[in-house]
C-alpha cells in the first residue's frame, strides 16, 4: 500500500524494545493523515506471541517473519526479511528505532532502495506534499537539523529512543497478523555469528536508558565507580561515565556519554564529578531533567543542570543511595 | 591486505558551532578541522594489518582543498597514498550521494577490505559504511571492537557491539567495517612520517574522472535535504541547593526531583 506506514518493531531478549511503540504511537497519526494504514514488522524465532501488544499502540497489521535464520541478528538475513516486505507492499514511510541494531540496519535497507534516510531523528511528521519530514541532532545535538525527502520512495527514518510521546496502550485492539516470507539461503547471509557475549548487565542501553547516574575525573578511580552503581540498582539506572573517566581506564569505552561517544536523552540524567566539556555536555543535554555534583561552584556542568550540589561527590551519592532507598521503603 | 580507509574531516569537536541567521547553514569561518575521530581507528587498524600482512593502505578523502590536511595527517601516520575527492559538484552531499561517490572511486582501486569511522561527528548520519558496503555488493558490520584476518586474506574474525554486549562474526571479505573507540590506540604522526608524507602518491578526482553525472552526486544526488538549522533549545542554569553537607542538601534535592520534576 503506497500510503502505509511500516515501523520495524526490534526485539531483544524476548520483549519488543519500547521505541517501537513509541514509532507507533507517531506512526498512527502519520498513517491517518496520509489515509493508509499502520503496519510493524517483528522478526526472530518464536516471537509470534508479541504481535497483540504492537495492535495495542497503533498497528493495524503486523508482519511475523518467523525462523531459526533470524534468532541472531545478522545484517543480511534482517535486510533481506526486510527488503521483500517493502517491495511486495510498498509503504511511503519506514521506521526503525536508532538503536545499535537500527542504525546497522536501516541504512542497508535504505540503500537497497536508493531511498532516503535520516538517522536518529527526535522529531517526524508529514508535509503537505505527503512526504516525511524530520527533525535530527547533528554535530551530537550541538544544532538540530529540519530535514525533507526527496522522490525516492520510501522515506526511512530511525528514531532516538525516548525522543517521541508514546500513546497510552488500548488493549481491546487487535492487529491483523500476518505471516511474513522468509526468504534467505545460506549464500544470503555473508556474516555468521560465532558466539555473542554478555558484558553488560541486564540494564538499558545508554542510548535507551531513561535514567543515567554519570561518572568522571571527580570520582577519582575506578573503585568509586561502585558508588554510583549502588545508587544506579536503587534507581533502575544506567551507569555512564564522560571521556576523562574512559580514557583513564576506568569504565569501558561503551560507557562513555558525549560527542565521541554514546549521545543519551535520559528523563534524569545525575552527573557525578563531571565538569561538563563541551562534547560531553552536547551528548547529554537533551535530558529532561540533568543533577550535577561537583566540587567545582565554576563547573560548566552547572550551567546545564536543573539542580547542582556543589560538595564532594563521594559524600554525597552515598547519601542519595541512601535516601533513594527509605524512598522505596515508603512505596 | 590492501586497506582502503575513508577518512572525512570534521570540525574539532571542541567547536561551538554557530548557525547562520537564515539558518541555511553552519557559521565555518572560526571552526578548526581535524580527521573524523571515529576514522582515525580506521587508520590506525589498516596500518597494523599493513605491519602484520603486507599490502598497501589507501586513503579517501572528500572535501575541498582544506582537507588536504586530513590526507597528509593519514599519509603521515603511515598510510601509502591517497585518493581525493574534490569537485563543487560532490558539495552538500547527504551520506547516500556521499557513499555514491566513494563507490565509485573505489572501482579504481584494489581493495579487500574497506574500513570507515562508524559515524561522522559533524552531521552523525552514521551511514556511510553500510551504504558504501550495499552499493559495492558486499558485506559490512558495524561498530568492531577486534579484528583478525584469516591467513588467506578471505576472510576474517570480528568482535563487534551488540546492545548488552559483544558478537564475534565470521565475515567473508571484502567487506566494509566501521570503526570506533576501544578497537586500538591512533598512532600520531612522527616527524619522520611527516617528512614522508609529502613524497607520497596523491591522486585528486573530480567529477568527470569518476564518470558521475552532476545529477547523482552532492546536494542534487541526495535524497534527504536540510531544510533549517536551529540551535539546540537554551537550558537555563538551574537551583544550586545550599545547606551544611550532603544531610541537609540531599533530602532538599530528592524532594525537587519527586515534587518538582517528578521524575523519581
Amino acid at each position: 500500500m503506497a500510503n502505509s506506514v511500516l515501523v520495524f518493531a526490534e526485539v531483544k531478549d524476548g520483549k519488543v524494545k519500547k521505541v517501537a511503540f513509541e514509532m507507533l504511537s507517531e506512526g498512527k497519526k502519520i498513517a491517518e493523515k496520509l489515509g493508509g494504514d499502520l503496519s510493524a514488522v517483528i522478526m526472530g524465532q518464536n516471537v509470534e506471541s508479541l504481535a497483540e501488544e504492537l495492535g495495542h499502540y497503533g498497528a493495524d497489521k503486523v508482519y511475523v517473519a518467523d525462523s531459526e535464520v533470524l534468532k541472531e541478528y545478522t545484517t543480511d538475513a534482517y535486510c533481506k526479511v526486510l527488503a521483500d516486505l517493502i517491495k511486495a507492499n510498498e509503504p511511503a514511510i519506514v521506521l526503525f528505532g536508532a538503536t545499535i541494531l537500527g542504525k546497522d540496519l536501516s541504512p542497508r535497507v535504505a540503500a537497497r532502495f536508493e531511498a532516503g534516510l535520516a538517522s536518529d531523528c527526535t522529531g517526524i511528521g508529514l508535509s503537505d506534499d505527503g512526504k516525511l519530514i524530520a527533525t535530527r541532532p547533528m554535530f551530537a545535538g550541538k544544532a538540530y537539523a529540519d530535514l525533507s525527502f526527496s522522490d525516492s520512495k520510501p522515506n526511512v527514518a530511525s528514531v532516538r529512543p525516548n525522543a517521541l510521546p508514546m500513546s497510552p496502550p488500548d488493549e481491546s485492539k487487535k492487529p491483523e497478523v500476518v505471516k511474513a516470507d522468509v526468504n534467505v539461503g545460506p549464500d544470503d547471509i555473508r556474516t555468521t555469528v560465532q558466539e555473542i557475549s554478555k558484558t553488560a548487565s541486564e540494564k538499558a542501553d545508554l542510548t535507551e536508558a531513561e535514567t543515567i547516574v554519570s561518572g568522571g575525573r571527580g570520582m577519582k578511580g575506578p573503585e568509586n565507580f561502585k558508588l554510583l552503581e549502588d545508587l544506579a540498582d536503587v534507581l533502575g539506572a544506567t551507569v555512564g561515565a564522560s571521556r576523562a573517566a574512559v580514557d583513564a581506564g576506568w569504565r569501558p569505552v561503551s560507557d562513555q556519554v558525549g560527542q565521541t561517544g554514546k549521545v543519551v536523552s535520559a528523563n534524569l540524567y545525575i552527573a557525578c564529578g563531571i565538569s561538563g566539556a563541551i562534547q560531553h555536555l552536547a551528548g547529554m543535554s537533551t535530558s529532561k531533567y540533568i543533577v550535577a555534583v561537583n566540587k567545582d561552584p565554576e563547573a560548566p556542568i552547572f550551567q546545564k543542570a536543573d539542580y547542582g550540589i556543589v560538595d564532594d561527590l563521594l559524600k554525597v551519592v552515598p547519601v542519595i543511595t541512601e535516601e533513594m532507598k527509605k524512598l522505596k521503603a515508603e512505596g | 591486505m590492501n586497506v582502503a580507509v575513508c577518512v572525512k574531516q570534521v570540525p574539532d569537536t571542541e567547536s561551538v558551532i554557530k548557525i547562520k541567521p537564515d539558518g541555511s547553514d553552519v557559521i565555518t569561518d572560526d571552526l578548526k578541522y581535524v580527521m573524523n575521530p571515529y576514522d582515525e581507528y580506521g587508520v590506525e587498524e589498516a596500518l597494523q594489518i599493513k605491519e602484520k600482512m603486507g599490502g598497501t593502505v589507501t586513503i579517501l578523502c572528500m572535501g575541498p582543498s582544506r582537507v588536504m590536511e586530513t590526507i597528509r595527517t593519514a599519509l603521515a601516520m603511515g598510510a601509502d597514498k591517497a585518493v581525493h575527492l574534490d569537485d563543487p559538484a560532490f558539495e552538500g552531499g547527504d551520506a547516500f550521494a556521499t557513499a555514491k561517490t566513494l563507490a565509485e572511486a573505489l572501482k579504481g582501486i584494489e581493495y579487500d577490505l574497506i574500513l570507515c569511522g562508524k559515524q561522522a561527528v559533524d552531521d552523525d548520519l552514521s551511514q556511510v559504511g553500510q551504504t558504501l558496503a550495499e552499493l559495492l555488493g558486499i558485506p559490512s558490520i558495524s561498530l568492531i571492537q577486534k579484528l583478525e584476518i584469516a591467513d588467506d586474506g578471505k576472510s576474517a574474525i570480528v568482535h563487534n557491539q551488540v546492545e548488552g554486549g559483544m558478537a564475534v562474526m565470521n565475515v567473508s571479505l571484502p567487506a566494509v567495517l566501521t570503526t570506533q573507540k576501544g578497537l586500538n590506540e591512533p598512532r600520531y604522526a612522527s616527524l619522520p612520517g611527516i617528512m614522508k608524507a609529502k613524497k607520497k602518491p596523491l591522486e585528486t578526482k573530480d567529477l568527470a574522472a569518476l564518470g558521475l553525472s552532476s545529477e547523482s552526486v552532492g546536494c542534487a544526488g541526495s535524497k534527504i535535504m536540510i531544510t533549517k538549522l536551529t540551535p539546540p533549545p537554551e537550558r537555563a542554569a538551574g537551583k544550586i541547593i545550599e545547606g551544611e553537607g550532603p544531610q541537609e542538601t540531599v533530602p532538599k534535592l530528592v524532594q525537587l526531583l519527586r515534587e518538582e520534576a517528578k521524575v523519581i
